[in-house]
């Protein structure tokens, strides 16, 4: 945050605008709250957010898990090829790109994949499905979200520290 | 127990290829892609003091679309919740159900076990390890890989992105030890 002082810019000049722009910037957050709320009910309907699910597949008792990750990853796979083939752009025009993810070391991949696997074990859900469990009822769901925000926090603070 | 309210779950070829369509619809709605637990940062970055690099960025304008799409996540659960009939069952394979019972879990109503997940567990070892270590392990573990399964297993291997496929192999073997050696050790199986 620069510091401007609230007179040095003109008020009408201020808010006019924004509000045109807030309400675009809104228009647009819809979209995704909307999108959003689909891949919910999906997640929730299909159980993907379950405990017993997610023990079911790192038992190997069950297909279900590994059929919806497979297809999930084909279906998107075959529409990046697609759009990429056919050079299909966004809706706001741009070339749709996908930055390429930088290997380093590795250690960041393994490591940190395999302490978010345990805890994706422990409490059966990963980030999006910690949020529709709480929303579905189960509120003590609440504190595994608070959890991982305070994990989020400590890498960051660790960060310069660990290995990538 | 005789008469089940079993819960329908959609089944996997309907909901796979649904969670992978969303991959390029965020990439066709405004060239976003699909991840979910960049959230996670977003949020501390948001809402938490600190003068960690990590956290110092633009987060509306780098995160607010995946902000609106995490409340959306939530509001699904929701929607799901107020629509779904009365306690009902879930559908386990009968090992699952075995193996489960073997840890204890008996109660199979309700889309996460009761016996475990519930606000009385956290004045247990078991439940605190499971509530509040499995989510440290979930912020820290993802954001240290860049990523979660929807960012990684689902976005990255669609991409043929080899780190992807790391991180992907790593959550699976952290889950394995989750799953064969953590909980029994903790639920006593």
């Amino acid at each position: 945050m620069t510091q401007v002082s609230p007179t040095s810019v003109p008020v009408a000049a201020m808010t006019f605008p924004a509000t045109s722009t807030n309400a675009r910037r809104v228009a647009g957050l819809l979209v995704y709250v909307t999108l959003g709320t689909l891949f919910g009910i999906v997640l929730t309907k299909a159980q993907v957010v379950s405990w017993f699910r997610i023990q079911e597949m790192f038992r190997f008792q069950s297909f279900h898990m590994f059929g919806v990750i497979g297809t999930a990853v084909l279906t998107a796979a075959l529409s990046l090829q697609l759009i990429r083939r056919l050079g299909i752009r966004s809706f706001d025009g741009t070339p749709i790109s996908v930055p390429p993810k930088t290997m380093g070391t590795g250690t960041r991949y393994w490591l940190g994949g395999s302490l978010f696997g345990l805890g994706w074990a422990l409490v059966g859900a990963c980030p999006g499905p910690l949020l529709a469990v709480l929303g579905s009822g189960v509120s003590v769901f609440l504190v595994p979200i608070l959890s991982a925000l305070a994990g989020t926090w400590l890498y960051g603070v660790l960060r310069p520290r660990l290995p990538h | 127990m005789q008469v089940d309210n079993v819960m329908t779950v959609w089944p996997w070829y309907i909901a796979g290829p649904l969670i992978g369509s969303f991959v390029p619809l965020l990439l066709l709605a405004g060239n976003r892609m699909f991840g979910i637990s960049s959230n996670l940062r977003h949020t501390c970055a948001a809402a938490l003091p600190t003068r960690a690099e990590f956290f110092r960025y633009d987060w509306r304008r780098a995160g607010g679309w995946n902000l609106a799409f995490a409340v959306g996540i939530l509001l699904g659960g929701v929607l799901v919740g107020l629509t779904a009939s009365p306690p009902s069952t879930m559908q386990l394979a009968p090992a699952a159900r075995e193996s489960m019972a073997s840890v204890g879990v008996t109660d199979f109503s309700g889309l996460v076990p009761r016996e475990l997940f519930n606000w009385t567990a956290l004045t247990t070892l078991p439940g605190i390890v499971m509530l509040v270590g499995g989510g440290l392990l979930i912020g820290f573990g993802t954001a240290y890989a860049g990523g979660c399964t929807s960012g990684h297993a689902i976005s990255g291997l669609a991409d043929l992105q080899l780190p992807s496929l790391v991180a992907t192999l790593g959550f699976f073997a952290g889950g394995l030890l989750g799953t064969w050696v953590v909980l029994p050790m903790l639920l006593g199986g």
